[in-house]
């Protein structure tokens, strides 16, 4: 089975990613771009038809033909129904670091090299909108109905942007938030640069349950960002440099597992084992590394988890990330999550796990088919009735809040553990261990 | 490269992005579900029957070839512009115009995929049975261009059987509407039908009216083991003349359970020679399991091992996912396939996959068997590696031979797939002389200039 080829010939996809399609079609039934274009162009067999024609010198690598293989949303719908095993997402993916190969792009290398792996400047460079929360100005903004007065991409990109904290939480978490009780197991807690930066709060809240459940939480201040945006822009050699510096520092943690409360995080740290794969040094601990991440949900579901003893009267349903269900086979987890919790009534999505459409940066670069996607989802949100839809990425929880914006609807967008830290935070006093937890069998990879 | 003037005007018929020129947009118009390749000099989206008419009407005066298409999912070649021209991708005509409950029609534009469709009519207790496996890559137009079939035509018929009316824009640019919502039409010759499989070939379809049912209250599907395909293949018969007529009877040889259970992981059995899914449907549910009941145990005098009927929806909807995926699958093993879908008698089945296993054996290459086989339509799949100029060579006379079976046996080319241009070589001897003069008369007769998918169906 033709596997993501990101280790020995990172220049050029291999003949196996592309050789067995027989272009039935499957994939374009399940493409969020292509269920809206509806021209081939935007379908996965239309860009592994491009990747391969490409490669095989039958059309030449335009830069029109890598734009196909950056309007791709990579949420992975097309690897998972492939009945051919074909990855057409990874391949899109690898085709963008063959194109930053053969024609470099200098304000990639400003931004991938000087600004993501460097948390103090995203912090430095975030600091406008956390002012912007904090001086009340938003508050003045949404007040006087000023908003209205931006352009519409503007005021979309406002939407996304969360209660931001006032200082990002590396700057508050402590290295070390030591168990509340018998400690059960000793973990490391990856900081997500989305997460620490605009929903800090969430991530608060998933340390605070961890230490309850009996873990000793060990936070490495000095993270950097996971790989995955270096990787969509096809900053191969960015990746690894950051998978070994954030590798280096959970050996020297020495946990048992180290957990994320980012969808995408998870995907790509469960990624360092094939990322470092090429590198003899670094192989074997990339891989070993890997086998201990774990998504927050995923890993409250597999110990002993304390039923929370406060109730929550609110309708809720659940958006899948797809670096979640499709990247890491997580689905029923934050499910039965949720439907731990009293009072909730739990409702599903139709569609949960369709794209939300921002893909990363789609809602910048593709403005217009990253809308698409994000209505379908926000029309089938309207329909659950629900007053929160919740959903562990924050990421995606930016573009619900802009898709929610935009709808007009009354629903507030949250990450499941910060509905079941509130939970906990309701009903204080108890702490019985719930006899029914269901110990969930951990990461199965789809395909 | 097509003329500037005429792209122009192209684009003042659909707006520029219903135009598409950049060498990647053709490059991907150029294939279908085979191998068959051909470059379109443009592709042209419409979103309406006028635009359509108009695009036609351009083609005709500069006699440019149409070939008009849905999804691409065609198993034929029959979309793929083998002398260039323009594409009319009728994708973006995809909305569902009407359901009338009373009559129980469906009226859509062809570009509708047929999934939606369904779940639509499906969502207000009304049915549209016809499932060719291409159920959620396919769009109407296609399926009626092509006839297409799928499991449940053993029972509830074809594609064709569910027209009631078509809009359908002539070679000269004329809309015929054709047909109403009456179930009974005799006035004239039965232009429906004529349209219905005519591949692109006498009009572009742009609007249906479709014949809908009542959503049967109840399903059961079972899946049966034999460690013999001989058994299988002689079972379907024992069924068949017991006075049973299920939803669907499908077989699949070994080599397509085993790239199925490879890419879904769903437990089907590795260790048997063959699998028949069996579905009965219908609105007494006591009905339905008693003649399940007898249908096991037909089965179990013919030599099956175990009868497992689908314990809720998900698995049957598993089953039947499954069942889709079969022809994608086997490109798990070889970079090519070349699936056929012969048609033979139902009494000739046995001796039909007989004889396909023993061209697989004389060859040396691998003839895949599954398909439909309670209507007779079989899809032997041929697996190979075109690259290697031997294996080609050799599937070139394996697909003859496999044509001939069918043909000795009484059978025909095509069940519904549909010839395009993977079937002309053999038309002649499929329909002879007199037969193949009078369609070519029709063809005349309403696409006098060929500019319809030309180099399609027929012979030159």
């Amino acid at each position: 089975m033709p596997a993501l080829n990101l280790t020995s010939q990172p220049t050029q996809p291999s003949v196996e990613q592309y050789l067995n399609c027989i272009r039935c079609g499957l994939c374009l039934a399940v493409c969020p771009t292509y269920r809206e274009d509806l021209s081939e162009i935007t379908s996965p067999r239309g860009r592994v038809a491009l990747a391969r024609k490409g490669l095989q010198g039958e059309l030449e690598l335009t830069s029109n033909l890598f734009e196909q293989m950056y309007a791709c949303f990579d949420c992975l719908a097309c690897n998972a129904i492939c009945p051919v095993g074909i990855r057409p997402a990874d391949l899109a993916l690898d085709m963008r670091t063959l194109e930053e190969h053969i024609r470099p792009k200098t304000w990639k290398k400003a931004l991938f090299r000087g600004i993501f792996p460097k948390p103090e400047r995203l912090e430095m460079g975030t600091w406008p909108l956390r002012l912007y929360e904090n001086l009340g100005i938003r508050r003045l903004v949404y007040a006087l109905g000023l908003g209205k007065l931006l352009p519409r991409r503007v005021r979309d990109l406002e939407a996304m942007l969360p209660r931001l904290p006032q200082r990002p939480i590396r700057q508050v978490l402590p290295e070390i938030s030591p168990a509340k009780k018998e400690p059960l197991h000793r973990v490391g807690f990856f900081l997500g640069c989305l997460q620490s930066l605009m929903f800090a709060e969430e991530s608060a809240a998933a340390v605070r349950v961890l230490v309850r459940n009996g873990c000793t939480v060990i936070t490495p201040k000095e993270t950097v960002c996971c790989g995955m945006p270096a990787l969509g822009f096809g900053k191969m050699e960015q990746v690894q440099e950051q998978a070994r510096h954030n590798l280096l520092l959970f050996e020297k943690a020495d946990v048992e597992f180290i957990i994320t409360d980012c969808a995408t995080c998870g995907s790509t740290l469960k990624d360092y084992g094939k990322i470092l794969a090429g590198d003899p040094l670094w192989a074997t601990r990339a891989a070993a590394f890997s086998k201990k991440v774990r998504d927050i949900s995923e890993f409250l579901m597999s110990i002993p988890l304390e039923k929370p003893m406060g109730r929550l009267e609110v309708r809720v349903t659940y958006h899948d990330p797809c670096h979640l269900r499709r990247g890491q086979g997580i689905w029923k987890q934050p499910r039965l999550l949720l439907q731990m919790i009293d009072g909730i009534d739990y409702v599903e999505l139709p569609e949960a796990d369709w794209c939300c459409g921002l893909a990363g940066t789609q809602i910048i670069t593709h403005y217009e088919s990253s809308l698409k996607t994000l209505k379908r989802k926000t029309d089938n949100l309207a329909a659950t009735r629900a007053s929160y839809v919740v959903s562990g990425c924050p990421a995606c929880q930016m573009q619900l809040n802009v898709g929610v914006r935009r709808a007009g609807l009354d629903v507030r967008v949250d990450h499941p553990i910060a509905l079941l830290d509130r939970a906990y935070r309701n009903g204080n006093s108890s702490s019985s261990i719930s006899e029914t937890t269901e110990v969930v069998p951990s990461t199965k990879r789809e395909k | 490269m097509m003329d500037k003037r005429i792209l122009a005007q192209l684009e003042k018929i659909t707006g520029r992005d219903g135009v598409l020129t950049s060498p990647e947009d053709l490059a991907v118009y150029s294939y279908d579900g085979t191998f068959e390749q051909g470059c379109p000099e443009v592709v042209v989206l419409p979103r309406s029957t006028d635009q359509v008419s108009q695009v036609v009407r351009l083609a005709a005066q500069a006699h440019i070839p149409v070939v008009s298409r849905g999804m691409g999912s065609g198993l034929a070649g029959g979309s793929v512009p083998s002398l260039g021209g323009i594409v009319l991708a009728m994708t973006r005509m995809n909305r569902m115009l009407e359901i009338d409950q009373a009559n129980a029609t469906a009226h859509v534009e062809a570009g509708i995929v047929t999934a939606d469709l369904q779940t639509a009519v499906e969502k207000l207790g009304l049915f549209y049975p016809p499932d060719p496996s291409s159920i959620r890559e396919s769009t109407i137009g296609g399926n009626i261009a092509c006839n297409a079939g799928g499991p449940r035509c053993l029972k509830y018929g074809v594609t064709g059987n569910y027209v009631l009316g078509l809009t359908v824009v002539l070679a000269d640019g004329r809309v015929l509407q054709a047909g109403n919502q009456c179930i009974k039409d005799v006035v004239g010759y039965d232009l429906l039908a004529l349209f219905t499989g005519s591949e692109g070939t006498l009009g572009v379809i742009t609007e249906a009216l479709l014949r809908l049912t009542a959503k049967p209250k109840f399903v059961r599907t079972a899946l049966v083991e034999f460690p013999s395909l001989e058994d299988a293949s002689r079972t379907v018969n024992a069924i068949l003349t017991a006075g049973i007529l299920p939803a669907a009877l499908e077989l699949m040889d070994e080599t397509a359970i085993a790239c199925t259970e490879e890419a879904m992981q769903m437990g089907l059995p590795l260790d048997v020679e063959a699998i028949l899914i069996i579905e009965n449907d219908g609105s007494d549910e006591d009905f339905i399991l008693s003649e399940m009941e007898a249908i096991a145990g037909i089965c179990k005098e013919q030599g099956a091992r175990q009868v497992k009927v689908a314990k809720d929806e998900l698995e049957r909807s598993n089953l039947w996912e499954a069942r889709r995926s079969v022809t994608a699958a086997l490109a798990r093993r070889t970079p090519n396939k070349l699936g056929e879908d012969i048609t033979v008698p139902r009494s000739a089945i046995p001796e039909a996959v007989r004889r396909l296993k023993a061209i697989s054996f004389k060859y040396g290459l691998p003839v895949v068997i599954f398909g439909h086989a309670g209507d007779g339509n079989l899809h032997p799949n041929i697996l190979f590696d075109m690259r290697d100029p031997a294996q080609w060579t050799k599937v070139g006379l394996m697909v003859e031979e496999e044509f001939t079976t069918a043909l000795e046996l009484g059978g025909t080319l095509s069940g519904e797939h549909g010839v395009g241009t993977l079937k002309r070589p053999y038309m002649q001897q499929a329909l002879g002389p007199l037969s193949i003069e009078m369609q070519k008369r029709i063809k005349q007769a309403l696409d006098p200039l060929n500019i319809l998918n030309p180099g399609k169906v027929f012979p030159d």
